[in-house]
């Protein structure tokens, strides 16, 4: 840090405004990606785990290893296929997301009520209508706790993604300790946390609005 | 619009699993209409059966007829949005309110909104559910006996001519299941649905059945109308099962009007501390007050009109009659 140098220069901030703004665009889409393109295949295998059980365990030591790489080595040891993309980002983004996700999405759908279970098919539901009428509805609180978690992990990673060219508010964090600058350092920090508090309390609105009947007696 | 019932027909009907038979050659008709309980021990084979009904569970052997159509010959979805089921957990959905969850077969079969809601209304007023304080409820805001009737309701709601109800009333407490066998038996009189019940509790398929069914280990001991049950147990298990009570029990379903009044007794003469029966009272109830008084005989009384009295050797050869 240069002497002499407050920590905050708030005329920074109000003079990059429109950068600041760019980058949360930025920080956002990469995370949204990640996450919905993360729940999607993570609900595929879920549903491939819960018809056949036998698969949980090759699923999960799959994804329980991709999510022990270091997010760092794993953006670089997907350069030299993919470079510095948004691509390369996201394949990193996405493969952490997947282990929590299925976890949930599994747990949730084996947690729904025999009883309710068994009245769905002795009324003449079929299997697909037993499930995105009955199974996925009772599950959602337990796939939006998983979907919590994910998002603010990948929050977190995205500003890892600064180093090879992406990473929205990670950028500010990245330049600002190359030129030893704090306030774009701490910009970049505080808007990150930020960001992840404002998503996961709009994630747990969502799922009061989605699960009404959660919240009775 | 009254709905009719159909004849559910159990012929040579055989479940075997890998090691044991859980129902054996089971052969029996249900008329149109009637309600016919399934009882025994657990291990009977009564839960199965009924499940083979809606093809929950396969028959390994033998067929299952409604009204004449072989059940395995019907697509199995197609088949229970015509059957009504019932189970002691009820599993209401807990994520639909009470009319959606009344409303899952109607919704299957593709009703219009309009007949629904009119429909989701009409039922839960027959169930004893004031629809405008229930329907917009969740499963969770009900108690025990408020879900059963939800349940019920929603197993009448597309109009099935049987419905299949497994220990229903198991998990409420004795006077919530007393008052809904009785409403269970006015909806039934009033639809005229085939019903197949399911239960270990002797007593209850007294109260209920047209018919009683009793099993063990997977065959049918003897069926028979609940009198008959009582008055010639087929063999010592089932005289077990009934219990040595049977005589009292049986008592219960006759009436003082069915037994032999004596009219050659005057009026004048009989002892004016002698209970009061209608022609209507059950022979256990007319036993109890008479044995409560002093003079130990009843006076008949249709109304105003004195009939003549009974007595206790008139009831006790209403135990060992085969009527």
């Amino acid at each position: 840090m240069t002497e002499g140098e407050p920590l905050i220069r708030w005329d920074w901030i109000a003079g990059h405004l429109d950068e600041i703004g760019q980058r949360l665009v930025e920080h956002v889409e990469l995370t949204v990606i990640a996450v919905g393109v993360g729940l999607a295949i993570a609900f595929g295998l879920a549903l491939l785990i819960v018809r056949r059980p036998r698969l949980e365990g090759p699923v999960t030591s799959v994804t329980g290893t991709l999510y022990t790489i270091p997010s760092l080595a794993l953006f670089v040891l997907l350069i030299p296929y993919t470079g510095l993309s948004v691509l390369t980002a996201e394949i990193g983004l996405v493969s952490y997301t997947l282990l929590i996700l299925i976890r949930n999405i599994v747990s949730g759908i084996r947690g729904v009520p025999a009883d309710a279970r068994e009245a769905a098919i002795g009324m003449g539901y079929t299997p697909r209508q037993r499930l995105w009428r009955v199974e996925v509805p009772l599950a959602t609180a337990a796939i939006i706790a998983g979907v919590r978690i994910a998002t603010i992990s990948t929050i977190g990673l995205v500003t890892v993604t600064a180093l090879i060219g992406q990473g929205g508010f990670g950028y500010f964090i990245l330049i600002g300790i190359q030129r030893a600058f704090s306030t774009e350092l701490l910009v970049g920090a505080v808007c990150s946390v930020m960001l992840a508090i404002l998503a996961d309390g709009l994630l747990v609105l969502l799922q009061r609005r989605l699960t009404p009947w959660t919240m009775l007696g | 619009m009254p709905e009719r019932g159909a004849t559910v027909e159990f012929r040579d009907v055989t479940k075997r699993y890998a090691d044991q038979i859980a129902v054996d050659r089971l052969s029996f008709t249900v008329p149109a209409g009637k309600i016919c309980i399934l009882v025994g021990p657990s291990g009977s084979g009564k839960t199965t059966s009924l499940k083979m009904v809606n093809r929950l569970i396969e028959p390994s052997a033998g067929a299952i007829l409604i009204d004449g159509h072989d059940v395995t010959k019907e697509e199995p979805t197609q088949l229970r949005r015509r059957i009504g089921y019932v189970i002691q957990q009820v599993g209401l959905f807990p994520h639909q309110t009470i009319a959606e969850n009344v409303a899952t077969v109607p919704v299957l079969l593709g009703w219009t909104k309009q007949r629904i809601a009119a429909r989701v209304v009409e039922l839960l007023a027959l169930v004893g559910l004031d629809p405008a304080r229930y329907a917009p409820r969740y499963p969770a805001q009900l108690s025990g006996g408020e879900r059963q009737r939800a349940g019920v309701a929603r197993a009448l709601a597309a109009e099935p001519p049987v419905m299949l109800m497994d220990e229903p009333f198991g998990a409420v407490d004795p006077i919530v299941r007393e008052r809904l066998q009785s409403e269970l038996l006015r909806i039934q009189r009033e639809l005229g649905t085939t019903v197949l019940f399911v239960t270990h509790d002797i007593d209850e398929a007294i109260r209920l059945g047209d018919r009683v069914a009793m099993m063990r280990g997977g065959k049918l001991v003897q069926y028979a109308p609940p009198g008959e049950l009582l008055a010639h147990p087929a063999d010592d298990f089932v005289a077990q099962f009934v219990g040595s009570d049977r005589g009292l029990k049986r008592l219960a379903l006759l009436t003082v009007g069915g037994a032999e009044i004596d009219a050659t007794v005057g009026r004048s003469s009989v002892d004016p501390k002698a209970p009061v029966l209608a022609p209507s009272t059950t022979l256990r109830d007319a036993l109890v007050r008479m044995l409560a008084s002093e003079s130990q005989i009843g006076v008949v009384l249709d109304g105003e009109r004195y009939v003549g009295v009974l007595t206790l050797v008139k009831i006790g050869k209403m135990i060992r009659s085969d009527a």
